[in-house]
This record gives structure tokens, C-alpha cells and sequence, in this order.
């Protein structure tokens, strides 16, 4: 033992310590999981497990067809003839083998032994388990009438069913679609474009009356027929009538009509399959049900997908599928911290040529406001749903291209008060629609670009949404760089992703988590520093069970953010968290070197200065200089190693011209010296900056003052505008030059400088205590609702005092950054390291 | 002193000279090396360029065994040097240990 302690304690690689681990780990017997289905519900989960947990499981698969997964989603466009079927499989075989899955394909699982925890195929395979995941899905629901056996009478579920109407439609003439929703027409759609006559016989009185309203049902209709394909709508089906040999030859109504038919397609609904569960003994109700952890009544038994009954309810689109899929993954990986708490709904036809969209109650009832816009000679119709100032439910025909962007606000439940006058007219009106007011993905050529930082066009988005089955604009921004650099064009890239995969699009939901470490939320991770007193990383990981050790590039200098502004002079400040720019108080460029921007209140300067910074330009060589956008002057190409003697030199503060924190504030002269300035500009921006010096924030926060209306400062692109007139200042917030430039909205008039203070002072404090990191001010007005400002800001004098005392004793006492460096603060991060070979 | 003269090995600096998830730049006219320190005190070596842009890795955020670019946020494995799915390239790697608290460092 003792020596044991001495040989561990002498060396310092630790190498054999490690390899004893590694050892042991191979030894340790994994845990099996069986899952029966091999659809996507079911290898969704898997996919997200082996991202968290690769090595815990030895992993089986259990697939009642013969396939690999595939894309269910894309059967209509294989049955229209658009994709071939090898385009839509999702994991090929070498998928399974890579990640050493044991595939049985062709096998259906007939019996759950839970005693003796084993699964029994109808061909008599065994396997263990110690946990199991059904994914069974679900088979269309067939209606219970004489001739429902006959030949010729099919389903529409699996690439099976698709290629059986495929050859039925080489050779038969008549096909009679019973069922008028989503399945039903777009397997009419398709069966028309392999040549067929069709009808399609609903007992709705509209077509889609689950998801869209009577109106739009009938311009879907309309335009439907203008295809060419026929409607027998409020007919019930009776009997399907044999042709004599077994083959059916009609379909017969209650009402004693008939359609000449020898091809019949059912898709009057799915039903959730559970019969394997029910054999085994597992509560079940419409689905297997579910707790919000995805499990069932056996604990060691999870379900996910169409077979599953979640608060009552049983999806079928593919959506919530997948976010159960997730958390379900996260309880099999033991991490247990995901919850499911149901899905909205969004739909959408993924007929080509006919747009349509519906989310949310679209109905509307008591207590709610429509609002209407209807063109039937255009094709296009629109209806959205307002209750309590909030969307709830949107129906879209003929022009869908703000779908997402009304599921989004549907989702994000925000007020739209602000918006009301311009919802209907979408997001460009807006004018949050990207790059250049694009708004139409649709219309967009292939070769037309989206993301305009990293050169990425549409196709090769569409191509890689295809070929690599993503569902979600964080894929898509992995794989094609689209969206990742400044986002703005994020929503162009949902358009995009919403009209390639249809109602299968995955919106990044509102609840999102701050980054892949972690499923809290941004507004999460602030309550429980606030509420719980938590003054260090590792007090905010441990208690909100971080999963991996010290968070990500994209957590760390958020929660950094967090613990810094809620406990002002009591949180440790960790300079490893911090972006490189912040922790060396620089701007880093492309070539490694830094730029160097000293303080220049209000953009005034003088002869002592300008001497100094150009001494400092020759002495350390540096290769440009350049007048900034703020009013100040920028050193561009300075080394790491020189930063602190170029500081000395130049005897300057930082302008925090790198940080999340206060830039400048720009003025104009003012009534100094213009013959318009109504007021001194130029003073009030330099006493703004110095109220504000070495302030961080969510994000940069820069201000401009000007002197009279003319705005010279440009105070209407700034987070904070404040405009002089005759008789005081008006003050503007959440404007913004950048990505898209957003002009500020008016806040307030003040008459006395010391109001400007106070008032700018505690609409910033609100913005640094309640905004997430990353939201400039535009941003997190949008989130709250300018009424929300002025209520905290305006109207209540005594909140507003208590802001503005906050904030200065946040910033009381901060050194400024380069003076703490000049004094030897953080030397290492300077200095390199000489190599003495 | 106690260096083992069969191998290059080269003493850069102390553990404790590199911050805790933080790195130090070995300067090298062939390419700088930059050695990171990770949170369990396990160190490495990367050439100090990124294979996407050549960004300065020293300078990026570590976290776990992965340090992210600071230019444009690609993620590289430090005992591998390569990049994260699906980003692809890999950044050289060179052989280093810690012995009595010294950072050894094998340049050639």
C-alpha cells in the first residue's frame, strides 16, 4: 500500500494509472439496450444517446422491415416521383456497423419477457436486455368494412405500400383515395403524377380540417382540382365492391352512390402500435404511456415515437418525435435531466407547387381575435389567431414563406403588441428578413447566396439538408457554415429548411439551452446564480449539473457574464473564460496580432495625445492606423508581446474597443461651436463615457449624443441615442448599425443632463441584469416589449433610482484594464516563452 | 538537470506557469508551439495554428481536452490535433511531459 502511494505520487504522467483505468473500463461489462423499430423515432434516440454516452451501451436493433432507416417523411416525393428511395434512407447499414449496433432487420419482435428481461423475434432470436426502448410506431388505421381485404385495397405507411401504388399505377386507371389529410392527398398528389385518375372521398366537409380552417380548405381544394384531381367530400364509405375475382372494383357510400375504383388507398389515420407493449403488460391508452422521461410503467422499458401516449396525447409528425427523442436519450445516457412536456404542432403539405401552413389554434373560439387577409382570386389566404396579445395559431395558404417565423413567435409566446400593425404582412415588413430583405427561401435560385460570411448558397444548403438528413438550424450550421458566423441570415436558413423537409422542420425552440453542455436555458442559468448565490464556474456547473467539466467555448464566458454582472465586486472573474480579446484587452486579427484602440472620450482628443499615439506607431512599427467608426484612432497590427509598452507609451486608457462591454459615444459638436447645437453634446457624451468606463455587458453597448435633430452622432443606430433639443433631451434606445441595422426607438424626453444620466444609466442596468448574453439591446427589447423599458424605466421613479444606483456601484472601483497590465497584472499572458534548444 | 539525455526533451516551464485551461506560447522560428494546461493538469503541445485559417490556438478558450479557435471557433482535440466533426484538419501535435512539476517539451 505505502509503496503503492510513493510510486503514484513520483510520477508525474500519470501514464499507468490512466491505462489501469482504461483496462477496467473494457472489462466492465456494458449495459445492454434493446431497441425494437427501426424507424426514426427509434434511431433518433439512439443517435443522441451515442453522443452522450458512445461507450455505456451494447446497442440492438430490432426492424420489422428489411431496411435500414429511411426518411418516412419522404415517401410522398418518392411516390411523386421526385426522390428515388436510396435518396431518403437516413443511416445506410455501415451506419449501424460503425457505431457496432446489432441490426435485425426483417424480424419483428412478438413478446417482451420483463421477468426474465428478454425480447423474442417471431423467429425465434432472443436478446437481453437491461434497458429497452420501443419504438414501434404506428399502422394505418383500415376501416372496418365489407371488401376491406379485397386486392388492390392498400395502405400508405412504408416504402412497401409506396412502391405497391407505384406498380399499381403502371397498369391500373382508377384509384380512389379514402381520406382527405395530409397522408390521403399527398398520396392522391402522387398517384396523379404517376397518371392515374384520382378521387379522393373525405367525410370532412373540408379538405385538412385538422389543419386548416373552412376558407383555406377550400382554396386547397380549388386548387387540387386544378390538377386534376376529383373530391367527393361528407361522403362515408359503405363498402369496397369486388370486381367477382377479389379485386375491388368500386367503392360504395352510405348515401348509396359509387366511384369506379381498382385501386383503393386507406389513410383515414394512424393508430399507435401496441400490442407488443399490451402482450407484456405495459399500461397503455391510445399509445404506450409515458411519464415526461419517456419511460413506461416498467422502468427499464422507455417507448418514443408514434406508438407512444404523452399527457394523453400521440403525435404523428415527425417534430415532436424528435425532441422525445432527445430526452429520452438523456435518461438512457443516466444524466436524467431532460424533460418532455409536449409539442406544438406545425404542418405543413408537402405537395409541390401548393404552399400551406397551419400551427396552433387556427380556429380561434372565445376570447380570441382574428386577423384576416384573404385574396381567393390570388390564391393566397391568410388568417392569424390573437389572444392576451399573443399569437396563438396560424393558417397560411398560398404564401407560407413566414411560416416559421409565425411558429416561432407562436412558440416564443411573446407579446405582439409592437407588431400587431405589420404581423400579417410577415417578417420582412419588419425587416428581420436578412441578408438584402430576402424573405422568399422559395423563390431563391440555387446558386442565389444565403449566408453572406461564409459564401454559402442555397443549394448547397438544400443538398446537405438532403444527402445528410438534417432537421435543425444548428445542423445545418454545422455542416454548411450557413448561419454561423453573424446570423443573420438564420431565418432565411429555417425557410430554407422548411420548405426542404416539410412539417418534419425542427424550430429551434424558445426554451433553447444556453449550448450543448447543459439543457438550462439562458434565463435558467441567471435565476439560480441570482437565487442561489453562486459566485464561481464551478458553483454554477455543480449545481446546475453541467455535463461536461468546465463547459465550452460558448457557456464559459456567458456564465462569466452572469456571475459578474449579479454579483458585482463579489464573483470571481475567471480570465480563462473570457473570449482572448477580453482577456487581453486587444483585438485579435486575422494574422494573430492585436489592435490596439485608445480611450477618447466623446471622440475629443488633443495635440499631447495625437504626439504620443504617433510616436507609439513608429516606435513599435506598427502597419496601420486607422480613424474607427467611433470616433477614435486604432493601431492596427500590434504583437501580443508588445501590448503592455505600447499601453505605457501611449498613456491612455483602454476604449474597450474588444469587449462585451461599453465601446464609445460619439457626439457632434454641439453648441460649442455648430450654429444649429441646441445643447453641449460633446460635454454630455464625455460624461456618459466616463459614467460608463470598463462597463460589461450581454453585448457591446455603444451611445451617441448629438447636439440638435440634425443627428450628426447618428444617434438613431445606437443602443443608446439621446438627441438635444430646444428644451432638453430626447432619449432613444435599442438601435443598431450592424448585422441589420435597426433604428432605435424613442424613450423618453428628459430636461437636465444629470436625467440623461439617470435614465440611460438604468435602461442600461435593466439590459445587463435581464438580457442574455449575446442579445444586444435591440434584441432584448424584442424579447421584453419597449412597454416593459418604460414601465421599469419611465414610469417608476423609485426602480429607476435603484437601477442607476446598481449600476454605479457595479462599476464603482473597476481599474482600468491596461493600467492594472502597465502594473503587472496577468504578466504570463504577455510574455512567451524563449525555446533554449 | 535532472533532464534524460537520450531524448530532445527541452524544459519549457512550470505547470503552474501555464493557467489552469489556459496555454503559454513556446516561441520557434519553424512555427510557434503552443502548450495548454488543461483543468485535471494533463498538458499538451500544438503547433500554434489552426488548420482552418492558421488562427493563433494559444489564444483560444480550453475546455475539457479541446481548445476553440478564437478567428473562427473551429474546435481541436489537443491530444489529437484534430478538428471536431464535421470540421476537418488537424494541427500538429508534439511530445510533452511533466516531470516534477517541469513541462518538458520534445521539439525537432
Amino acid at each position: 500500500m505505502a509503496q503503492q502511494l510513493v510510486r503514484r505520487r513520483g510520477t508525474g504522467l500519470n501514464l499507468p494509472r490512466r491505462r489501469s483505468n482504461k483496462v477496467k473500463e473494457s472489462i466492465m461489462k456494458k449495459l445492454k439496450l434493446v431497441v425494437v423499430g427501426n424507424g426514426m423515432a427509434g434511431i433518433r434516440t439512439v443517435e443522441e444517446l451515442l453522443a452522450l454516452a458512445p461507450e455505456l451501451y451494447e446497442i440492438t436493433v430490432f426492424g420489422a422491415e428489411p431496411h435500414p432507416n429511411y426518411n418516412r417523411i419522404l415517401l410522398s416525393p418518392v411516390l411523386a416521383g421526385e426522390q428515388a428511395f436510396d435518396d431518403i434512407i437516413l443511416n445506410p447499414l455501415s451506419w449501424y456497423a460503425d457505431n457496432g449496433i446489432r441490426l435485425h432487420l426483417g424480424k419483428t419482435v412478438t413478446e417482451i419477457d420483463r421477468v426474465r428481461r428478454v425480447v423474442v423475434a417471431d423467429d425465434g432470436t432472443e436478446e437481453p436486455y437491461d434497458r429497452l426502448l420501443l419504438a414501434t410506431g404506428s399502422s394505418p388505421f383500415i376501416l372496418p368494412v365489407p371488401g376491406k381485404d379485397l386486392e388492390g385495397v392498400i395502405s400508405y405507411r412504408d416504402i412497401y405500400d409506396t412502391e405497391a401504388m407505384i406498380e399499381a399505377a403502371k397498369t391500373k386507371q382508377h384509384a380512389v383515395v379514402i381520406g382527405g389529410g395530409l397522408l390521403g392527398l399527398e398520396a392522391a398528389n402522387g398517384l396523379k403524377l404517376r397518371g392515374m385518375d384520382v378521387s379522393v372521398v373525405h367525410l370532412g366537409d373540408w379538405l385538412l380540417e385538422r389543419q386548416l380552417d373552412e376558407t383555406a380548405g377550400r382554396l386547397l381544394q380549388k386548387s387540387l382540382e386544378e390538377r386534376g384531381l376529383a373530391f367527393l367530400l361528407g361522403k362515408q364509405t359503405a363498402e369496397l365492391v369486388d370486381d367477382g375475382t377479389g379485386h375491388v372494383a368500386a367503392v360504395r357510400f352510405k348515401d348509396g352512390g359509387e366511384e369506379k375504383a381498382d385501386l383503393v388507398v386507406m389513410a383515414v389515420g394512424i393508430r399507435p402500435n401496441t400490442t407488443l407493449a399490451e402482450s407484456a403488460g405495459l399500461h397503455c391508452n391510445r399509445g404506450i404511456v409515458v411519464s415526461d422521461a419517456l419511460q413506461t410503467f416498467d422502468p427499464r422499458i422507455y417507448a418514443v415515437g408514434e406508438c407512444v401516449s404523452h399527457r394523453g396525447v400521440a403525435y404523428g409528425l415527425v417534430a415532436p418525435l424528435f425532441e422525445q427523442a432527445k430526452v429520452c436519450a438523456n435518461h438512457l445516457a443516466q444524466l436524467g435531466i431532460g424533460q418532455y412536456k409536449g409539442s406544438v404542432l406545425s404542418t405543413k403539405l408537402k405537395v409541390t407547387g401548393i404552399d400551406l401552413f397551419s400551427a396552433g389554434d387556427f380556429i380561434g373560439g372565445d376570447g380570441t381575435e382574428d386577423i384576416v387577409l384573404s385574396d381567393p382570386a390570388g390564391g393566397v389566404y391568410k388568417k392569424l389567431v390573437i389572444k392576451d396579445d399573443k399569437l396563438v395559431g396560424a393558417c397560411l395558404y398560398g404564401d407560407t414563406a413566414d411560416g416559421a417565423w409565425y411558429f416561432k413567435l407562436l412558440r416564443e409566446g411573446r407579446t405582439i403588441n409592437d407588431l400587431r400593425d405589420t404581423l400579417m404582412f410577415g417578417e420582412s415588413a419588419i425587416g428581420d428578413a436578412g441578408v438584402q430583405g430576402q424573405s422568399r427561401a422559395a423563390a431563391m435560385q440555387d446558386s442565389d447566396e444565403v449566408c453572406g460570411c461564409n459564401g454559402v448558397c442555397k443549394g448547397t444548403i438544400v443538398k446537405a439538408i438532403k444527402d445528410k438528413g438534417l432537421f435543425t438550424v444548428d445542423d445545418v450550421k454545422k455542416h454548411t457554415k450557413a448561419a454561423s458566423s453573424c446570423g443573420s441570415c438564420t431565418g432565411l436558413v429555417e425557410q430554407i429548411l422548411m420548405s426542404t423537409v416539410g412539417s418534419s422542420f425542427q424550430e429551434t425552440p424558445k426554451t433553447k439551452a444556453v449550448c450543448g453542455c447543459t439543457d438550462r436555458t439562458h434565463a435558467e442559468v441567471r435565476k439560480a446564480i441570482r437565487e442561489h448565490h453562486l459566485l464561481d464556474h464551478k458553483a454554477v456547473y455543480d449545481f446546475l449539473e453541467w455535463r461536461t467539466p468546465n463547459g465550452c467555448a460558448t457557456c464559459r464566458p456567458a456564465v462569466n457574464y452572469y456571475l459578474l454582472s449579479t454579483w458585482p465586486h463579489e464573483a470571481v472573474d475567471d480570465p480563462q473564460s473570457r473570449f482572448v480579446n477580453e482577456r487581453v484587452h486587444a483585438n485579435i486579427q486575422k494574422d494573430g496580432t492585436f489592435s490596439v484602440i485608445p480611450q477618447m472620450k466623446g471622440g475629443v482628443t488633443n495635440s499631447e495625445e495625437l504626439r504620443r499615439i504617433a510616436d507609439v506607431a513608429d516606435k513599435y512599427h506598427v502597419p496601420m492606423v486607422k480613424v474607427t467608426g467611433g470616433q477614435r484612432i486604432d493601431l492596427l497590427g500590434v504583437k501580443k508581446e508588445d501590448l503592455v509598452n505600447v499601453w505605457k507609451d501611449l498613456g491612455m486608457q483602454s476604449g474597450h474597443a474588444y469587449g462585451k462591454s461599453i465601446r464609445t459615444v460619439k457626439t457632434c459638436v454641439g453648441s460649442e461651436f455648430c450654429r444649429f447645437g441646441t445643447q453641449n453634446s460633446t460635454q454630455m457624451g464625455i460624461e456618459l463615457e466616463t459614467m460608463l468606463a470598463n462597463m460589461w455587458s450581454p453585448h457591446k453597448v455603444k451611445l451617441a449624443v448629438s447636439g440638435c435633430p440634425r443627428n450628426c452622432a447618428e444617434a438613431g443606430i445606437k443602443d443608446v441615442g439621446v438627441i438635444a433639443v430646444d428644451s432638453g433631451w430626447e432619449l432613444y434606445v435599442g438601435g443598431n448599425g450592424g448585422i441589420k441595422t435597426e433604428v432605435a426607438q424613442f424613450l423618453c424626453k428628459v430636461k437636465t443632463a444629470d436625467e440623461v444620466k439617470e435614465y440611460s444609466g438604468a435602461f442600461l442596468q435593466l439590459y445587463r441584469e435581464e438580457a442574455y448574453y449575446l442579445d444586444r439591446t435591440v434584441h432584448y427589447i424584442a424579447r421584453v416589449g419597449l412597454d416593459y423599458i418604460k414601465a421599469k424605466v419611465v414610469d417608476d421613479a423609485a426602480n429607476r433610482q435603484a437601477l442607476f444606483e446598481r449600476l454605479l456601484y457595479s462599476l464603482e472601483g473597476l481599474p482600468d484594464p491596461w493600467a492594472a497590465r502597465i502594473a503587472g497584472a496577468q504578466k504570463n499572458e504577455y510574455i512567451p516563452i524563449k525555446a533554449i534548444a | 538537470m535532472n533532464m534524460p539525455v537520450e531524448k530532445p526533451w527541452l524544459r519549457v516551464c512550470a505547470v503552474d506557469d501555464i493557467p489552469l485551461l489556459g496555454s503559454r506560447v513556446v516561441e520557434r522560428d519553424a512555427g510557434n508551439v503552443a502548450v495548454f494546461r488543461t483543468a485535471a493538469d494533463t498538458v499538451f503541445a500544438l503547433l500554434d495554428r489552426c488548420p482552418h485559417k492558421a488562427g493563433p490556438l494559444s489564444q483560444g478558450i480550453v475546455h475539457g481536452e479541446t481548445v476553440t479557435c478564437p478567428l473562427h471557433s473551429w474546435n481541436i482535440d489537443l491530444a489529437s490535433g484534430e478538428a471536431k466533426a464535421p470540421d476537418v484538419g488537424c494541427a500538429r501535435r508534439f511530445p510533452v511531459k511533466v516531470e516534477n512539476g517541469d513541462v518538458y517539451l520534445a521539439l525537432s
